[in-house]
Protein backbone atom coordinates (compact mmCIF):
# COMPACT_ATOMS: atom_id res chain seq x y z
CA UNK A 1 0.00 0.00 0.00
CA UNK A 2 1.40 3.39 -0.79
CA UNK A 3 1.48 6.10 1.82
CA UNK A 4 -0.94 8.49 0.17
CA UNK A 5 -3.65 5.90 0.12
CA UNK A 6 -3.17 4.98 3.75
CA UNK A 7 -3.45 8.58 4.81
CA UNK A 8 -6.58 9.05 2.78
CA UNK A 9 -8.21 5.94 4.19
CA UNK A 10 -7.49 7.01 7.75
CA UNK A 11 -8.75 10.50 7.05
CA UNK A 12 -11.83 8.96 5.53
CA UNK A 13 -12.33 6.87 8.65
CA UNK A 14 -12.10 9.89 10.92
CA UNK A 15 -15.09 11.27 9.06
CA UNK A 16 -16.91 7.98 8.90
CA UNK A 17 -16.51 7.00 12.55
CA UNK A 18 -18.48 8.81 15.21
CA UNK A 19 -17.04 9.70 18.59
CA UNK A 20 -19.64 7.35 20.03
CA UNK A 21 -17.98 4.46 18.13
CA UNK A 22 -14.60 4.79 19.80
CA UNK A 23 -15.10 6.52 23.15
CA UNK A 24 -14.93 4.77 26.49
CA UNK A 25 -18.48 4.37 27.80
CA UNK A 26 -17.79 2.63 31.06
CA UNK A 27 -16.69 5.75 32.86
CA UNK A 28 -15.73 6.60 36.37
CA UNK A 29 -16.87 9.95 37.78
CA UNK A 30 -16.28 11.77 41.05
CA UNK A 31 -18.34 14.35 42.95
CA UNK A 32 -17.05 17.90 43.36
CA UNK A 33 -17.27 17.60 47.14
CA UNK A 34 -14.82 14.70 47.29
CA UNK A 35 -11.50 15.51 48.98
CA UNK A 36 -8.51 15.49 46.67
CA UNK A 37 -6.84 12.91 48.91
CA UNK A 38 -9.32 10.28 47.71
CA UNK A 39 -8.56 10.96 44.07
CA UNK A 40 -5.49 8.76 44.05
CA UNK A 41 -7.54 5.63 44.77
CA UNK A 42 -10.01 6.38 41.98
CA UNK A 43 -7.29 7.01 39.43
CA UNK A 44 -5.20 4.10 40.61
CA UNK A 45 -8.08 1.64 40.66
CA UNK A 46 -9.11 2.39 37.09
CA UNK A 47 -5.57 3.12 35.87
CA UNK A 48 -6.68 6.43 34.41
CA UNK A 49 -5.03 9.84 34.51
CA UNK A 50 -8.11 12.02 34.77
CA UNK A 51 -11.76 11.80 35.71
CA UNK A 52 -14.86 13.91 35.02
CA UNK A 53 -16.54 15.63 37.94
CA UNK A 54 -20.31 15.22 37.98
CA UNK A 55 -22.96 16.68 40.30
CA UNK A 56 -26.57 15.54 39.86
CA UNK A 57 -25.88 14.13 36.40
CA UNK A 58 -24.36 17.41 35.31
CA UNK A 59 -20.75 17.65 34.22
CA UNK A 60 -19.10 20.44 36.20
CA UNK A 61 -15.40 19.88 35.62
CA UNK A 62 -12.54 17.51 35.13
CA UNK A 63 -9.77 16.64 37.55
CA UNK A 64 -6.51 14.95 36.61
CA UNK A 65 -3.44 13.37 38.08
CA UNK A 66 -1.58 16.67 37.51
CA UNK A 67 -4.05 18.40 39.85
CA UNK A 68 -3.40 15.67 42.40
CA UNK A 69 0.38 16.04 42.13
CA UNK A 70 0.15 19.83 42.51
CA UNK A 71 -1.87 19.41 45.69
CA UNK A 72 0.70 16.99 47.01
CA UNK A 73 3.53 19.41 46.30
CA UNK A 74 1.68 22.24 48.00
CA UNK A 75 0.43 20.00 50.79
CA UNK A 76 -3.21 20.77 50.10
CA UNK A 77 -4.52 17.25 50.33
CA UNK A 78 -7.58 18.40 52.30
CA UNK A 79 -8.82 20.56 49.44
CA UNK A 80 -11.99 19.50 47.68
CA UNK A 81 -12.08 18.41 44.06
CA UNK A 82 -14.17 21.50 43.17
CA UNK A 83 -11.34 23.80 44.28
CA UNK A 84 -8.72 22.15 42.13
CA UNK A 85 -10.57 20.86 39.11
CA UNK A 86 -10.59 22.48 35.69
CA UNK A 87 -13.99 24.13 35.38
CA UNK A 88 -13.90 25.65 31.96
CA UNK A 89 -13.91 22.38 30.09
CA UNK A 90 -14.13 21.64 26.42
CA UNK A 91 -16.48 18.83 25.51
CA UNK A 92 -17.55 16.89 22.46
CA UNK A 93 -20.89 15.41 21.44
CA UNK A 94 -21.21 11.68 20.92
CA UNK A 95 -22.68 12.11 17.44
CA UNK A 96 -19.83 14.24 16.10
CA UNK A 97 -17.44 12.68 13.59
CA UNK A 98 -14.12 11.54 14.98
CA UNK A 99 -12.31 14.21 13.02
CA UNK A 100 -13.77 16.84 15.38
CA UNK A 101 -12.08 15.10 18.29
CA UNK A 102 -8.78 14.90 16.40
CA UNK A 103 -8.96 18.64 15.72
CA UNK A 104 -9.79 19.48 19.34
CA UNK A 105 -6.86 17.39 20.60
CA UNK A 106 -4.58 19.28 18.23
CA UNK A 107 -6.01 22.64 19.22
CA UNK A 108 -6.02 22.32 23.02
CA UNK A 109 -3.41 19.67 23.71
CA UNK A 110 -5.57 18.11 26.43
CA UNK A 111 -5.29 14.44 27.30
CA UNK A 112 -9.02 13.73 27.24
CA UNK A 113 -12.42 15.21 26.45
CA UNK A 114 -15.68 14.39 28.19
CA UNK A 115 -18.36 13.37 25.68
CA UNK A 116 -21.96 14.55 26.07
CA UNK A 117 -25.16 13.37 24.46
CA UNK A 118 -26.53 16.17 22.30
CA UNK A 119 -30.08 15.59 23.46
CA UNK A 120 -29.83 16.01 27.20
CA UNK A 121 -26.22 17.20 27.59
CA UNK A 122 -25.52 14.33 29.94
CA UNK A 123 -22.07 12.79 30.22
CA UNK A 124 -22.02 9.58 28.19
CA UNK A 125 -18.33 8.88 27.76
CA UNK A 126 -14.79 10.08 27.64
CA UNK A 127 -12.38 10.07 24.75
CA UNK A 128 -8.57 9.98 24.78
CA UNK A 129 -6.07 9.92 21.94
CA UNK A 130 -5.51 6.24 22.50
CA UNK A 131 -9.27 5.62 22.09
CA UNK A 132 -9.02 7.31 18.69
CA UNK A 133 -6.07 5.20 17.63
CA UNK A 134 -7.67 1.99 18.87
CA UNK A 135 -10.96 2.86 17.15
CA UNK A 136 -9.27 3.55 13.83
CA UNK A 137 -7.16 0.41 14.01
CA UNK A 138 -10.19 -1.67 14.81
CA UNK A 139 -12.11 -0.21 11.87
CA UNK A 140 -9.11 -0.61 9.55
CA UNK A 141 -8.88 -4.22 10.57
CA UNK A 142 -12.52 -4.85 9.72
CA UNK A 143 -12.19 -2.99 6.39
CA UNK A 144 -9.10 -5.04 5.60
CA UNK A 145 -10.85 -8.22 6.61
CA UNK A 146 -13.79 -7.52 4.28
CA UNK A 147 -11.44 -6.65 1.46
CA UNK A 148 -9.40 -9.77 2.01
CA UNK A 149 -12.49 -11.90 2.11
CA UNK A 150 -13.74 -10.36 -1.13
CA UNK A 151 -10.41 -10.92 -2.85
CA UNK A 152 -10.14 -14.50 -1.80
CA UNK A 153 -13.75 -15.40 -2.15
CA UNK A 154 -13.44 -16.57 -5.68
CA UNK A 155 -11.71 -14.11 -7.91
CA UNK A 156 -8.86 -16.56 -8.23
CA UNK A 157 -11.10 -19.50 -8.72
CA UNK A 158 -10.23 -19.86 -12.38
CA UNK A 159 -6.54 -19.82 -11.59
CA UNK A 160 -6.96 -22.42 -8.90
CA UNK A 161 -8.90 -24.92 -10.95
CA UNK A 162 -6.83 -27.29 -13.05
CA UNK A 163 -8.67 -28.19 -16.22
CA UNK A 164 -8.42 -27.54 -19.92
CA UNK A 165 -11.67 -25.63 -19.91
CA UNK A 166 -13.60 -24.21 -16.97
CA UNK A 167 -16.98 -22.65 -16.79
CA UNK A 168 -19.38 -21.99 -13.98
CA UNK A 169 -23.08 -22.38 -14.51
CA UNK A 170 -25.80 -20.60 -12.55
CA UNK A 171 -29.42 -21.30 -13.27
CA UNK A 172 -32.48 -19.32 -12.22
CA UNK A 173 -36.17 -20.07 -12.72
CA UNK A 174 -38.51 -17.18 -13.43
CA UNK A 175 -42.23 -17.19 -12.72
CA UNK A 176 -44.50 -15.67 -15.36
CA UNK A 177 -46.93 -12.82 -14.57
CA UNK A 178 -45.62 -12.40 -11.03
CA UNK A 179 -44.13 -8.94 -10.73
CA UNK A 180 -43.66 -9.29 -7.01
CA UNK A 181 -40.87 -11.74 -7.69
CA UNK A 182 -39.54 -10.06 -10.81
CA UNK A 183 -35.91 -9.13 -10.33
CA UNK A 184 -35.02 -11.97 -7.99
CA UNK A 185 -33.05 -13.88 -10.61
CA UNK A 186 -31.02 -10.88 -11.72
CA UNK A 187 -30.44 -9.75 -8.15
CA UNK A 188 -29.25 -13.25 -7.33
CA UNK A 189 -26.93 -13.29 -10.31
CA UNK A 190 -25.59 -9.88 -9.36
CA UNK A 191 -24.72 -11.04 -5.85
CA UNK A 192 -23.10 -14.16 -7.22
CA UNK A 193 -20.96 -12.25 -9.70
CA UNK A 194 -19.92 -9.88 -6.94
CA UNK A 195 -18.73 -12.83 -4.87
CA UNK A 196 -16.78 -14.04 -7.86
CA UNK A 197 -14.85 -10.80 -7.68
CA UNK A 198 -15.76 -9.48 -11.13
CA UNK A 199 -15.39 -5.78 -11.78
CA UNK A 200 -18.35 -3.58 -10.76
CA UNK A 201 -18.93 -2.38 -14.32
CA UNK A 202 -19.18 -5.92 -15.69
CA UNK A 203 -21.50 -6.90 -12.85
CA UNK A 204 -23.76 -3.92 -13.46
CA UNK A 205 -24.01 -4.62 -17.19
CA UNK A 206 -24.75 -8.29 -16.62
CA UNK A 207 -27.31 -7.57 -13.91
CA UNK A 208 -29.12 -4.87 -15.87
CA UNK A 209 -29.43 -6.89 -19.05
CA UNK A 210 -30.53 -9.96 -17.10
CA UNK A 211 -33.10 -7.84 -15.30
CA UNK A 212 -34.61 -6.57 -18.55
CA UNK A 213 -34.78 -10.12 -19.90
CA UNK A 214 -36.29 -11.33 -16.66
CA UNK A 215 -38.97 -8.62 -16.86
CA UNK A 216 -39.80 -9.79 -20.37
CA UNK A 217 -40.33 -13.33 -19.13
CA UNK A 218 -42.56 -12.06 -16.32
CA UNK A 219 -44.56 -9.65 -18.47
CA UNK A 220 -45.12 -11.73 -21.58
CA UNK A 221 -44.77 -15.43 -20.80
CA UNK A 222 -45.87 -18.10 -18.38
CA UNK A 223 -42.34 -18.51 -17.12
CA UNK A 224 -38.88 -19.43 -18.18
CA UNK A 225 -35.33 -19.74 -17.05
CA UNK A 226 -32.08 -17.86 -17.04
CA UNK A 227 -28.77 -19.68 -17.29
CA UNK A 228 -25.48 -17.88 -16.87
CA UNK A 229 -22.21 -19.47 -17.95
CA UNK A 230 -19.06 -17.84 -16.76
CA UNK A 231 -15.63 -18.71 -18.03
CA UNK A 232 -12.36 -16.80 -17.75
CA UNK A 233 -13.16 -14.77 -20.86
CA UNK A 234 -16.86 -14.02 -20.86
CA UNK A 235 -20.26 -14.22 -19.25
CA UNK A 236 -22.84 -15.87 -21.46
CA UNK A 237 -26.43 -15.58 -20.34
CA UNK A 238 -29.19 -17.57 -21.98
CA UNK A 239 -32.79 -16.62 -21.36
CA UNK A 240 -35.40 -19.12 -22.49
CA UNK A 241 -39.18 -19.16 -22.26
CA UNK A 242 -41.92 -21.37 -23.60
CA UNK A 243 -43.92 -18.83 -25.52
CA UNK A 244 -45.89 -17.13 -26.89
CA UNK A 245 -42.90 -16.04 -29.02
CA UNK A 246 -42.23 -12.79 -30.86
CA UNK A 247 -43.90 -12.50 -34.30
CA UNK A 248 -41.57 -9.78 -35.59
CA UNK A 249 -38.14 -9.89 -33.98
CA UNK A 250 -36.87 -6.98 -36.07
CA UNK A 251 -39.65 -4.75 -34.83
CA UNK A 252 -39.26 -5.88 -31.23
CA UNK A 253 -35.71 -4.62 -31.27
CA UNK A 254 -36.77 -1.10 -32.27
CA UNK A 255 -36.60 1.35 -29.34
CA UNK A 256 -40.08 2.38 -28.28
CA UNK A 257 -41.90 -0.54 -29.87
CA UNK A 258 -43.94 -2.41 -27.33
CA UNK A 259 -46.83 -4.85 -27.19
CA UNK A 260 -47.14 -4.59 -23.43
CA UNK A 261 -50.68 -4.83 -22.03
CA UNK A 262 -52.05 -2.06 -19.83
CA UNK A 263 -51.33 -3.72 -16.50
CA UNK A 264 -47.65 -4.02 -17.39
CA UNK A 265 -47.47 -0.38 -18.47
CA UNK A 266 -49.08 0.75 -15.23
CA UNK A 267 -46.13 -0.71 -13.39
CA UNK A 268 -43.74 1.41 -15.39
CA UNK A 269 -42.63 -1.30 -17.80
CA UNK A 270 -43.48 -1.86 -21.42
CA UNK A 271 -41.86 1.30 -22.77
CA UNK A 272 -40.19 -0.59 -25.59
CA UNK A 273 -36.80 -0.14 -24.04
CA UNK A 274 -36.09 -3.59 -22.68
CA UNK A 275 -34.40 -5.25 -25.64
CA UNK A 276 -32.64 -2.03 -26.74
CA UNK A 277 -31.29 -1.72 -23.19
CA UNK A 278 -29.99 -5.28 -23.30
CA UNK A 279 -28.28 -4.51 -26.57
CA UNK A 280 -26.78 -1.34 -25.12
CA UNK A 281 -25.28 -3.06 -22.09
CA UNK A 282 -23.92 -6.23 -23.69
CA UNK A 283 -21.20 -7.07 -26.20
CA UNK A 284 -23.31 -9.46 -28.22
CA UNK A 285 -26.98 -10.27 -28.30
CA UNK A 286 -28.75 -12.94 -30.30
CA UNK A 287 -32.53 -13.21 -30.30
CA UNK A 288 -34.39 -16.13 -31.83
CA UNK A 289 -38.10 -16.62 -31.50
CA UNK A 290 -40.75 -18.93 -32.82
CA UNK A 291 -44.38 -17.97 -32.35
CA UNK A 292 -46.20 -20.31 -29.96
CA UNK A 293 -42.93 -22.14 -29.20
CA UNK A 294 -40.89 -19.59 -27.32
CA UNK A 295 -38.00 -17.19 -27.31
CA UNK A 296 -34.29 -17.82 -26.92
CA UNK A 297 -32.14 -14.84 -26.05
CA UNK A 298 -28.41 -15.15 -25.74
CA UNK A 299 -26.22 -12.33 -24.49
CA UNK A 300 -22.49 -12.12 -24.02
CA UNK A 301 -20.45 -9.79 -21.88
CA UNK A 302 -16.72 -9.99 -22.36
CA UNK A 303 -14.41 -10.11 -19.37
CA UNK A 304 -11.47 -8.48 -21.07
CA UNK A 305 -10.35 -6.94 -17.80
CA UNK A 306 -10.78 -10.07 -15.77
CA UNK A 307 -7.16 -11.11 -15.98
CA UNK A 308 -6.03 -7.71 -14.78
CA UNK A 309 -8.02 -7.99 -11.61
CA UNK A 310 -5.17 -9.02 -9.35
CA UNK B 1 -24.24 16.22 -1.21
CA UNK B 2 -25.20 13.81 1.51
CA UNK B 3 -28.67 12.27 1.39
CA UNK B 4 -29.07 13.11 5.08
CA UNK B 5 -28.91 16.80 4.28
CA UNK B 6 -31.37 16.45 1.40
CA UNK B 7 -33.79 14.64 3.69
CA UNK B 8 -33.51 17.40 6.26
CA UNK B 9 -33.80 20.32 3.84
CA UNK B 10 -36.73 18.89 1.88
CA UNK B 11 -38.41 17.50 4.97
CA UNK B 12 -38.66 14.01 3.46
CA UNK B 13 -40.05 11.11 5.42
CA UNK B 14 -37.58 8.23 5.54
CA UNK B 15 -39.30 4.86 5.47
CA UNK B 16 -36.38 2.56 4.70
CA UNK B 17 -32.64 2.33 4.27
CA UNK B 18 -29.58 4.09 5.60
CA UNK B 19 -29.55 7.71 4.45
CA UNK B 20 -25.93 8.45 5.28
CA UNK B 21 -24.65 8.33 1.69
CA UNK B 22 -23.53 10.67 -1.06
CA UNK B 23 -25.82 11.72 -3.91
CA UNK B 24 -24.09 12.34 -7.25
CA UNK B 25 -26.99 13.73 -9.29
CA UNK B 26 -30.70 13.23 -9.88
CA UNK B 27 -32.96 11.40 -12.31
CA UNK B 28 -36.70 11.53 -12.64
CA UNK B 29 -38.82 9.05 -14.57
CA UNK B 30 -41.70 6.67 -14.04
CA UNK B 31 -40.53 4.26 -16.70
CA UNK B 32 -38.31 1.66 -15.12
CA UNK B 33 -36.44 0.77 -18.28
CA UNK B 34 -35.72 4.44 -18.85
CA UNK B 35 -34.22 4.66 -15.38
CA UNK B 36 -32.17 1.55 -16.07
CA UNK B 37 -30.89 3.04 -19.29
CA UNK B 38 -30.21 6.57 -18.11
CA UNK B 39 -29.82 6.86 -14.36
CA UNK B 40 -26.36 6.50 -12.92
CA UNK B 41 -24.76 5.19 -9.78
CA UNK B 42 -25.49 7.25 -6.66
CA UNK B 43 -28.31 9.19 -8.34
CA UNK B 44 -31.39 10.16 -6.38
CA UNK B 45 -34.45 8.91 -8.28
CA UNK B 46 -37.78 10.73 -8.22
CA UNK B 47 -40.81 8.68 -9.22
CA UNK B 48 -44.45 7.96 -8.49
CA UNK B 49 -44.09 4.21 -8.95
CA UNK B 50 -44.50 2.40 -5.65
CA UNK B 51 -44.33 -1.28 -6.48
CA UNK B 52 -41.53 -3.59 -5.48
CA UNK B 53 -39.61 -3.38 -8.74
CA UNK B 54 -38.40 0.15 -7.97
CA UNK B 55 -36.18 -1.48 -5.37
CA UNK B 56 -34.75 -3.88 -7.93
CA UNK B 57 -34.01 -0.98 -10.29
CA UNK B 58 -32.39 1.09 -7.53
CA UNK B 59 -30.37 -1.92 -6.50
CA UNK B 60 -29.22 -2.66 -10.05
CA UNK B 61 -28.17 0.90 -10.71
CA UNK B 62 -26.84 1.37 -7.18
CA UNK B 63 -28.95 4.49 -6.77
CA UNK B 64 -28.58 6.60 -3.64
CA UNK B 65 -32.31 6.55 -2.92
CA UNK B 66 -35.85 6.85 -4.22
CA UNK B 67 -38.16 9.80 -3.58
CA UNK B 68 -41.85 8.91 -3.93
CA UNK B 69 -43.92 11.95 -4.83
CA UNK B 70 -47.53 13.13 -4.38
CA UNK B 71 -47.80 11.56 -0.94
CA UNK B 72 -47.75 8.08 -2.41
CA UNK B 73 -47.04 5.26 0.01
CA UNK B 74 -44.87 2.31 -1.01
CA UNK B 75 -46.48 -1.11 -1.07
CA UNK B 76 -45.74 -3.34 1.89
CA UNK B 77 -43.56 -5.70 -0.12
CA UNK B 78 -41.66 -2.73 -1.57
CA UNK B 79 -40.79 -1.59 1.93
CA UNK B 80 -39.75 -5.04 3.01
CA UNK B 81 -37.47 -5.45 0.03
CA UNK B 82 -36.04 -1.95 0.41
CA UNK B 83 -35.18 -2.67 4.02
CA UNK B 84 -33.56 -5.96 2.97
CA UNK B 85 -31.47 -4.36 0.25
CA UNK B 86 -30.83 -1.18 2.26
CA UNK B 87 -32.34 1.16 -0.34
CA UNK B 88 -33.51 4.47 1.12
CA UNK B 89 -37.13 5.26 0.25
CA UNK B 90 -38.19 8.81 1.01
CA UNK B 91 -41.69 10.24 0.90
CA UNK B 92 -42.93 13.72 0.03
CA UNK B 93 -46.34 15.30 -0.44
CA UNK B 94 -44.97 17.44 -3.27
CA UNK B 95 -45.39 16.57 -6.95
CA UNK B 96 -42.37 15.65 -9.08
CA UNK B 97 -41.99 19.11 -10.63
CA UNK B 98 -41.74 20.83 -7.25
CA UNK B 99 -39.35 18.36 -5.67
CA UNK B 100 -37.05 18.32 -8.69
CA UNK B 101 -37.05 22.12 -8.68
CA UNK B 102 -36.06 22.20 -5.04
CA UNK B 103 -33.32 19.61 -5.57
CA UNK B 104 -31.98 21.64 -8.47
CA UNK B 105 -31.90 24.78 -6.34
CA UNK B 106 -29.91 22.84 -3.74
CA UNK B 107 -27.32 21.96 -6.35
CA UNK B 108 -28.45 18.46 -7.30
CA UNK B 109 -28.39 18.48 -11.09
CA UNK B 110 -28.81 15.91 -13.85
CA UNK B 111 -26.03 13.57 -14.91
CA UNK B 112 -25.14 15.61 -18.00
CA UNK B 113 -24.25 18.73 -16.00
CA UNK B 114 -21.80 17.21 -13.57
Amino acid sequence: MDNNKTTTKIQELTYELKIDDVMCKNIETVSSKMPISQLRDVLYKKRISGVPVVNDDKLVGIVSIEDFIKCMEQEEMDALVEDKMTKNIKTLYADEPLVHAVKKFEKYGFGRFPVLSRKDKKLVGIITKSDIIKGILKKLESVYHDEEERRYRASHIFNDIVADEVFLKFQYFVEGKNFDKAGEASTGLKKTLYRLGLSPDIIRRAAISTYEAEINIVAYTDGGEIIAYIDPHQIKIIIIDKGPGIPDVEKALQPGFSTAPGWVRELGFGAGMGLPNIKKFTDKMTLRSTVEKGTHLEIIIKLSDYRNED
Amino acid sequence: MNLKDIVKMLDLKVVSGDIDREVSAGYSSDLLSDVIANAQKDNIWITLQIHVNIVAVANLQELAGIILVNGRQPEQITLKKAEQENIPILLTELPTFEIVGKLYEMGIHGNSIN
